[in-house]
């Protein structure tokens, strides 16, 4: 059979490795390079959607080898209802990506080799089922993105990018000791994710693994108070890159809980929750709050990712069969929609050349299309029906609500906040008085800014309208994540 | 246990013999060769070394003890031969470019290498205190030679008196713990100061335990654990590059040997007592090593921290032993300990190659830029972009991330002593690691991250550039294939008997 999932892994590195053998002065044969890779990557992984069955719970398009048997670590992959969503999603947000950052100038074959090297990460955590492997593919994604926003990022770009990495590297540190505990202490002596789900293990050891792995995902999520490192790092990076940072590199801490810690050890989670429930709610206000205080449009956004991973993070908690279906639901949909909004303000930046809020305003008859794009993605962050934002977050609710009804009710203000920001900053940056400034300001015109944008926005409509195509895939998997054994036996 | 003889084989002496004899062969040609051919030496050199190691393979497999149980080898010791004589290649094709700019004493120089060379592999096989000492010493005057070697630069000269002094101090204190060692017990092979100990139950005796600290401290200043490294920063800063690299390699590595050899097997029934000295001297020394490594300007110097906080990593193996290795071999403990011993043997394996790989970048840069400070190295990636890119998959391999052979270095290690118990030494490694990741990542920033001050492309030269590319490639296969070498190490690890 052909080893489909190795492919769409594989193929971006090895499109790196040919940029890295292209002369450097052939920047147009660099840049279709990258286009022809990760778009064969997204064209796999699109074929692997089609056939992907929408009614077996259990990993599909199967890989395993033996690999280092010395440890027991094998080469094992798979994809189930919950990791499909986000393999499409990578490899559809590097593709945009790629397109978007068809102007980089600045050294683009070190750009584009890194950003694939990048996305071969990303698509390795999504897609392992042996512990080990993950957290290699974990590890592997952190130096391209510590490069990309150091060397192309704004003007603090050093200081956000090792903060980015020392707090992912503290993270995944504590995660392998979880990782170590649950393979010594566990009967099953496996790294295999499957077989870990089955395993006896003792509630306290499995307390103190729980909280060890929980921790890296927490910070990668990022959940407060572990989400410093989002803005600096938002901040700074370049367009393109804040797009897969938002889009994917979160979505990596939110899969990570649900198919470790709610996957593994729900009994665990179901004595902490109200816990991590309230970390959950005060990410939700807290980023609603900062957000609405922002004077930068893009710290704006970066701070509305860690309101919205608050969602996630409570639907984690809340542990019903809806709740689990919503966090994939919102992150997914939190990808595209967070995705765009960071192209917007990376478009707008380009012609405006600042991203305080206060000094646009007016921008709407200059730049209609971006405009109606940007006020697409607003509505769709603030959970509008009809568009994408709205089934996630509705479902987490609705999941949430008997499980842990105070938090969700308190939780629910945070749509209030975010809808007030949202609007409010629209109001500021298009519409009110045209400020004289922005006269001569063009709409996006270019092929690179105009493809990228229409594609998610019609995405955030297509899923917003026609929800089945997500979900009947999460479906699929998600919602039975937490009826481990384990867990019936401890109720 | 094989039978003790007073077998004078001289089959087991091959290697160290064959590498003496090419030693003095090249300082004989040194007093004919004309001064600009005198990098052939370096080739001679390599080509004694490839010899050494056909002859330690051959007699590599079963266990052999001879000269009246003085010596022995066995797989652990063509494992650690092996290692040294791949690490003196590297350094010799390092160093031809680098000498020849700095000094006109290039044959002593070579020889010298190669003597130093020859006492770690005796180090490796050596079975008995008085045979250990005299290995460790030719391997430690050579090498206070080498670090002083270029004698009309400050740095090089005050390095030199530095490891001299205090390494004889730390000589004189080894000394003393043997010689304590022996009037408790009247025997100075390994294996007989075990039975000696256990017969007659000296465990608890003071005097024991003020020798097995002594030796501890002995072996320490070898491989830099703290509080015995304070020599460590100002050697590796001044010693010529390649020295240095031999240092953070070779020489450390043969600390390890020997400790591995006089704990596990001399002062085996003491094992509580010093598996718990070394949990606390690894968490001490990685610690102090990484912290003080962060705030270092000059690369030298900062490997030399860095050598010292990976010497803590290794040390943890020994905090991971269980007691109870012998008489009465328990079959689970003796499992535990087996693959304990072989995450060290893969440990300084890869860390071996990693180093190498790292300065022997160093190395170019310094030869091209005539700088070691991290300032200089701004914009690297522009002007030098292969070399670079080499530094960065070492650096990485450091740091321990994938696809690096030094991520499962760590993984293997952490594995072990998590297996062993020792489960908050693990943390406080991991800990660790991520605080020394910013260390390494500042190289990696100063060459990605910063404007080069002039794009002059640096040139690259052919010996240098072949030990850099095999041991790049060394580190990327072995990270991406361990399986092999995993195999090889415990195969010799399950070997390792007194």
């Amino acid at each position: 059979m052909f080893p489909l999932l190795s492919a769409i892994i594989f193929l971006p590195v090895l499109g790196a490795v040919l940029i890295a053998l292209t002369p450097r002065a052939r920047v147009t044969l660099i840049r279709a390079l990258a286009f022809v890779f990760s778009g064969a990557a997204l064209a796999l992984a699109l074929a692997l959607f089609a056939g992907f069955s929408r009614n077996v719970a259990t990993p599909q398009y199967v890989e395993r080898a033996a690999w280092i048997p010395q440890l027991g670590i094998s080469y094992f992959l798979g994809v189930d209802g919950l990791s499909l969503p986000f393999i499409v999603l990578t490899a559809m947000l590097t593709f945009l990506a790629v397109i978007a950052s068809w102007h980089i100038e600045l050294r683009p074959k070190e750009y584009f080799a890194l950003m694939l090297v990048l996305e071969t990460g990303v698509l390795g955590v999504f897609s392992s089922l042996d512990f080990l492997l993950f957290f290699l593919f974990w590890e592997v994604e952190l130096i391209p993105m510590y490069l990309l926003i150091g060397t192309w990022g704004g003007p603090r770009r050093e200081y956000a990018a090792i903060k980015f990495v020392i707090y992912t590297l503290a993270g995944s540190a504590l995660m392998l000791v979880g990782i170590l505990t649950l393979y010594f202490f566990g009967s099953a002596h496996t790294f295999d994710m499957l077989a870990l789900r089955q395993q006896g293990i003792d509630p306290v050891v499995a307390t103190f693994a729980f909280f060890l792995v929980f921790f890296g995902f927490a910070v990668k999520l990022p959940s407060f108070p572990f989400h410093t490192w989002l803005p600096d790092a938002h901040v700074e990076a370049p367009t393109a890159v804040s797009v897969l940072l938002a889009g994917v590199l979160l979505k990596m801490g939110g899969y990570g809980m649900l198919r470790v810690n709610v996957g593994m050890m729900p009994d665990v989670l179901a004595a902490n929750a109200p816990f991590i429930g309230a970390l959950a709610v005060v990410s939700i206000l807290y980023g609603a709050a900062v957000s609405t205080v922002q004077h930068d449009l893009k710290s704006l956004v970066a701070y509305s990712s860690v309101s919205h991973m608050g969602y996630v993070l409570l639907g984690i908690a809340a542990l019903t069969p809806g709740s689990l279906g919503g966090a994939a639901v919102q992150m997914f949909t939190h990808g595209l929609i967070t995705g765009l909004l960071f192209l917007l303000v990376g478009v707008v930046y380009e012609r405006t050349h600042t991203r305080i809020i206060a000094s646009m305003g007016g921008l709407a008859p200059r730049m209609p299309l971006i405009a109606t794009i940007f006020v697409i993605a607003g509505l769709a962050s603030l959970g509008l029906p009809a568009t994408a934002g709205f089934i996630g977050e509705f479902a987490v609710f609705v999941g949430a609500y008997p499980s842990l009804p105070w938090l969700t009710i308190v939780a629910i203000f945070g749509v209030v906040a975010t809808a007030g920001y949202i609007l409010w900053m629209l109001q500021r940056v298009f519409f009110g008085p045209p400020n004289p400034r922005w006269a001569a300001l063009t709409d996006a015109n270019r092929w690179f800014e105009v493809a990228p944008l229409v594609t998610l926005a019609a995405l955030v409509l297509v899923v917003g309208i026609v929800p089945s195509l997500l979900t009947d895939i999460i479906q699929a998997s998600v919602p039975g994540l937490a009826s481990s054994p384990l867990l019936t036996a401890a109720r | 246990m094989p039978a003790i003889t007073t077998d004078l084989n001289i089959a087991l002496l091959a290697p160290e013999l064959a590498l003496a004899v090419v030693a003095l062969v090249v300082i004989g040609l040194d007093l004919v060769l004309p001064a600009e051919r005198k990098s052939l030496l370096a080739y001679l050199g390599v080509l004694g070394l490839i010899a050494a190691g056909a002859l330690a393979v051959g007699l590599g497999g079963s266990t052999q003890v001879g000269y009246a149980g003085t010596w022995i080898v066995d797989p652990v010791a063509i494992f650690f031969k092996l290692l040294f004589l791949i690490a003196a290649a590297f350094v010799l094709l390092s160093s031809i470019d680098y000498i020849r700019r700095r000094t006109d004493y290039q044959g002593e120089y070579y020889a010298v290498l190669l003597f130093a060379t020859t006492g770690m592999l005796m180090m490796a096989s050596a079975r008995e205190l008085i045979t250990l000492y005299l290995a460790l010493e030719l391997t430690s005057i050579s090498l206070y030679v080498l670090a002083g070697f270029l004698k009309g630069e400050k740095t090089s000269a005050e390095a030199g008196i530095k490891y001299l002094v205090l390494g004889a101090v730390s000589s004189a204190a080894l000394l003393y713990g043997m010689a304590l060692t022996f009037g408790l017990t009247g025997t100075t092979v390994l294996p007989d100061i075990a039975r000696q100990i256990a017969a007659n139950r000296v465990e608890t005796s003071p005097l024991l335990m003020v020798a097995l600290v002594l030796v501890a401290a002995g072996f320490g200043f070898k491989v830099a654990a703290v509080p015995f490294h304070l020599w460590v920063p100002d050697v590796y800063q001044g010693a010529p590059t390649p020295v240095t690299a031999f240092l953070s390699v070779a020489s450390k590595a043969s600390g390890f040997v020997i400790l591995l050899r006089v704990f596990t097997v001399a002062f085996a029934g003491l094992t509580p007592v010093w598996a718990g000295l070394f949990a606390v001297l690894a968490a001490v020394t990685m610690t102090v090593g990484n912290v003080g490594a962060l705030r270092q300007t000059n690369v030298k110097r900062l490997m030399g921290y860095s050598s010292i906080g990976q010497a803590g990593y290794a040390l943890m193996a020994f905090a991971a032993f269980l007691p109870g290795q012998s008489p009465a071999v328990n079959s689970a403990t003796a499992a535990t300990n087996s693959a304990t011993v072989s995450a060290l043997l893969f440990f300084l394996l890869a860390y071996a190659l990693t180093n190498l790989a790292v300065f022997a970048a160093i190395i170019h840069v310094s030869n091209r830029l005539g700088s070691d400070e991290l300032a200089d190295y701004a914009g690297l990636s522009g002007r030098a972009p292969v070399l670079s890119l080499a530094l960065l998959l070492g650096l990485l391999s450091l740091v321990g991330l994938p696809p690096m052979v030094g991520f499962w270095s760590k993984i293997y290690l952490f594995y072990s002593v998590f297996n062993a118990g020792v489960i908050w030494l693990v943390v406080v490694a991991l800990l660790n690691s991520a605080l020394a990741a910013s260390y390494y990542l500042r190289i990696i920033h100063a060459m990605y991250l910063r404007p080069a001050p002039v794009d002059k492309p640096l040139a690259a030269d052919a010996p240098l550039g072949l030990a850099l590319a095999a041991s790049v490639i060394a580190v990327v296969v072995l990270g991406l294939l361990p399986s092999p070498v995993f195999q090889a190490a415990a195969s010799a690890a399950a070997n390792l008997r007194p």
